[in-house]
């Protein structure tokens, strides 16, 4: 196991990252999957409303083994709950909110970052069947673009890089990257370093980075406390 | 004025080979089971399919490609727990598959159903899902133009309905029911609850019954999650 696995944030850390930043009162959009952990963190007094592209906004997590209703489901057909004040609507509404720039935040994953924003993390390309769902309406119209990532894949490659080899979900659309070792913001077309973890020098955060980080000032900490 | 029939079978008889079928639904969340499984029985040919997946284990509308009926996919997301049926078809040829955005499928839906042949959309700007399609600028940012999707059929699942058509739906189950309704050259509901006209408030009222062509009446309609889960194979 190399130093990086020993320092680097879980999946869950990395989420509760991601939930600091979430206003009260901000309409949020989760991917399916490990972006949907960052609901479990939200900060306490804040109330962020929900929404799923397949018609509610305000759902609350998962029912009790047992108590599924099956037409009450996420993105990720996963039976959920309501909270007080939530809403139905059909999908032509659902992606007007998406599309008409109404959500205030939507978090996704990402099998690599270019610089200025590029996302890919819909298809690894030749081969495999094509499958987007409402990804490429997310990315190009919620108000900030949000990336829950590892830093570099399995195998240790750079998911920060100059520009996307893998098809393309948007173009120039990321606003900002929680991933396992830093916070990095997309700020004309470079990355941005704001926060990284103290066990990692710049150097070594540099060498697993695919483009030039730039730093402004002084780099935060990234502290995230150890909810394992 | 009564747009109800009394069998599954009458509701879905004008079905013909190589129509194309709008049928609700997300996943199994509004999917009308009922309706696409009497569709199986009539076995009609070479039907092109507009949902947004493109089924899941051995029922609804991965039943009708296991069967032989679909000739093509146009969806956003042919992914699910169990992929198997069209997974299999489309790896051997037999299913084409045309994916759309989420957002812009259900937009183009919407738009034939209001009469508009084609918009404007940020979403696939500059990925392959654009390639060929028009781009514009409006205002400084780039925009795809994406074409009108009309069916013949629409196969929908709705709650409370009464006999003009005027329908309710149930939680997330309303999904793209609502939209196809209007996209169809005829729409074919399944009815949880028949009422008379006027037991729904028209304040309440979510698909009203101009988009409506036909209505069956399906009582404790079977969800699409829990025969999967109980590995139902249809027929």
């Amino acid at each position: 196991m190399s130093t990086i696995d020993t320092i680097k944030l879980s999946n869950a850390r990395i989420a509760w990252r991601a939930a600091q930043d979430i206003e009260d009162g901000a309409y949020v959009n989760l991917g399916i999957g490990f972006p949907e952990m960052v609901a479990q963190y939200t900060v306490e007094g804040r109330t962020p409303v929900f929404h799923t592209e397949n018609g509610v906004l305000g759902f609350g997590p998962a029912p009790a083994k047992g108590d599924e209703d099956w037409d009450l489901i996420n993105a990720g057909k996963k039976a959920i709950t309501l909270k007080p004040g939530a809403a139905f609507f059909h999908h032509a509404d659902s992606f007007a909110m998406v599309r008409g720039g109404h959500l205030d935040v939507a978090i996704l994953g990402a099998f690599q970052i270019a610089e200025n924003g590029d996302l890919a993390n819909w298809s690894i390309g030749k081969g495999a069947i094509p499958a987007v769902g409402g990804a490429m309406d997310l990315v190009q119209s919620a108000k900030r673009v949000a990336v829950v990532t590892d830093h570099v894949t399995k195998k240790g490659q750079p998911k920060l890089v100059q520009r996307c080899s893998m098809p393309l979900t948007g173009v120039a659309c990321v606003t900002r990257i929680y991933t396992s070792l830093a916070v990095v913001d997309v700020e004309g077309g470079r990355f941005l370093l704001r926060e990284k973890l103290p066990e990692i020098s710049f150097d070594d955060l540099q060498a697993l980075t695919g483009a030039e980080l730039i730093t402004q000032g002084d780099v935060a900490d990234l502290v995230v406390p150890d909810l394992d | 004025m009564d747009k109800t029939v009394s069998t599954l079978a009458d509701a879905v008889a004008d079905i013909h080979d190589g129509a194309t079928v709008m049928i609700g639904g997300f996943g199994g969340s509004g999917a009308p089971i009922e309706l696409i499984h009497a569709l199986i029985d009539n076995k009609p040919m070479g039907l092109t399919v507009i949902n947004n997946n493109a089924g899941n284990g051995h029922v609804g509308i991965a039943a009708m490609i296991e069967n032989g009926l679909v000739a093509k996919m146009i969806c956003s997301f042919p992914r699910s727990s169990n992929p198997v049926a069209f997974t299999e078809a489309y790896n051997a040829g037999k299913v084409a598959l045309e994916v759309v955005p989420q957002g812009t499928l259900v937009e183009r839906i919407r738009a034939a159903g209001a009469g508009i042949p084609a918009f404007y959309t940020a979403t696939s700007y500059g990925t392959e899902l654009a390639e060929g399609k028009p781009v514009e600028e409006f205002d400084g940012k780039c925009y795809v133009r994406e074409r009108w999707l009309k069916a013949d059929f629409a196969l929908i699942k709705a709650q409370q309905g009464d006999t003009f058509g005027n329908l309710t739906y149930r939680m997330a189950g309303r999904n793209f029911n609502p939209i196809m309704a209007m996209a169809a050259t005829r729409t074919i509901a399944q009815v949880s609850a028949f009422v008379e006209p006027g037991t729904i408030d028209p304040e309440h009222v979510i698909t009203p019954g101009i988009f409506v062509d036909t209505m069956v009446e399906v009582p404790n309609p079977a969800q699409e999650e829990t025969l999967i889960r109980d590995g139902v194979v249809y027929p």
